[in-house]
């Protein structure tokens, strides 16, 4: 699988750019090309559905961002403690990697999951519910709770981006 | 900036408006296409709901929010999506066993039209706040 | 294992973006960063060497696709992600009109 590896070089690299830019103009767009890399992937990885879902996501998040953050180009601060809040962090993030690879050697190997849950959906997808694509059949037929807390979230996040932008909150000094 | 500022309201030039005019209906019509294929394609409701309010957002950011609000009947949108999200619950909350035209088509018109306009009224109410924030920004 | 040690790799960026920036949006990129190396992580537990996509055609076998599961559930979690971000920039957008700014240092320095 050397094609998801590359997938994967180019998306951290992107991110090193998106974090480390100056512009956030930049800084954006580079996100933006994080997206399409997870686009490619998901791809790569035969998972269809959720490339077409994560090209018009990344799309909608990237006009939004663009509008929130247009013209509004602040000056980058660096703090007085570089030296000691940079160490620091990156030891948390080398005791971070480190646990995590000690945890992934229980995981199983790539490309070989173990399937005992699954047969059953696999093998009744067809014959419960009548549709062709199972990953649908699960999040609507199996699984439609979750949907409707999907739904709910989405809910959820229209009132709270409402509250916030309600006229008598912004009036107040 | 001065131009900027007149641009937001006004909408774009005279080439963005008239390609938007023609495209339009094709994106409305993919996102449609999107949603009702779900069961024997890759797609699914959400995917085409976006997809549906990014047409919405693609004519806002062409024509400018009033040209762009003034066509969206806002009391029927009001009744579509209460009755869709009313449909959804009550599909999922009872639990039975659905398949064929309800699981094919009713539920993923449902999430399509709670999706794109949840999506939209955030777009609204985000562009609202940063034009009042720009507004004052000028004024001072 | 590379693929599984890359992906966290990726994670460990937004991460470190989260706890050393002091932009808002710089932030908000970080949180997005994680979620994406999340929802990949997911796709990666489930792939099959040499599988098909979960979809059904006339001549195949129910054991050569990858995992429907983990697609379903990082299907929820990407519309999660897009809920939390619109939020987030909501948020940004009041900071700055409240304080004129986006650094979180000068944020508590200006209150009062």
């Amino acid at each position: 699988m050397i094609e998801i590896h590359l997938i994967l070089l180019f998306m951290i690299a992107a991110a090193v750019i998106a974090v480390e830019v100056k512009d956030l103009l930049s800084s954006i767009i580079a996100v933006g090309g994080v997206g399409i890399g997870l686009c490619m992937a998901f791809l790569v990885l035969k998972a269809p559905d959720l490339a077409i879902m994560q090209l018009v996501v990344e799309i909608l998040s990237l006009i939004i961002l663009i509008r929130a953050t247009i013209r509004k180009d602040v000056p980058f601060s660096v703090s007085g403690r570089w030296v000691f809040n940079t160490t620091s962090t990156v030891i948390f993030l080398a005791v971070f990697l480190f646990a995590a690879y000690i945890a992934l050697k229980t995981v199983h190997q790539f490309g070989s999951p173990e399937m005992r849950v699954l047969r059953t959906y696999l093998e009744e997808a067809f014959p419960l519910t009548g549709s062709l694509n199972i990953v649908e059949a699960i999040a609507i037929n199996f699984r439609a709770i979750d949907t409707l807390g999907e739904a709910t979230a989405i809910f959820a996040a229209v009132i709270g981006v409402l509250a916030i932008a309600r006229k008598s909150a912004r009036r107040k000094e | 900036m001065k131009r900027m500022g007149n641009t937001e309201d006004r909408g774009m030039t005279l080439i963005i408006k008239t390609v938007t005019r023609i495209t339009l209906g094709f994106i409305l019509l993919y996102g449609i296409y999107i949603a009702v294929s779900g069961h024997v394609e890759p797609g699914g409701g959400f995917a085409g709901g976006v997809i549906v309010a990014l047409s919405l957002v693609h004519v806002m950011l062409a024509f400018g929010k009033e040209a762009a609000l003034n066509r969206l009947h806002a009391s029927g949108l009001r009744v579509i999506l209460g009755l869709s999200t009313l449909v959804f619950l009550t599909i999922v909350v009872l639990g039975f066993r659905c398949r064929g035209l309800v699981s094919e088509i009713i539920i993923p018109i449902c999430q399509a039209v709670i999706t794109a306009s949840a999506l939209f009224a955030i777009f609204v109410a985000l562009v609202l706040l940063s034009k009042k924030d720009r507004d004052a920004e000028e004024g001072k | 294992m590379i693929s599984y040690m890359l992906c966290l790799v990726l994670f460990s960026v937004g991460l470190y973006c989260i706890l050393r920036k002091r932009n808002v949006i710089k932030i908000i990129i970080g949180i997005g960063i994680m979620e994406y190396a999340a929802n990949l992580f997911f796709v990666l537990l489930g792939y099959r060497t040499h599988g098909r996509s979960p979809i059904y055609a006339i001549d195949q076998e129910i054991k050569s696709m990858v995992d429907p599961l983990t697609q379903s559930v990082v299907l929820t979690g990407i519309v999660l992600g897009l809920s939390v971000t619109l939020l987030l920039v909501a948020i940004a957008i009041r900071i700055y009109e409240r304080y004129g700014t986006f650094d979180i240092t000068k944020i508590t320095k200006l209150k009062g």
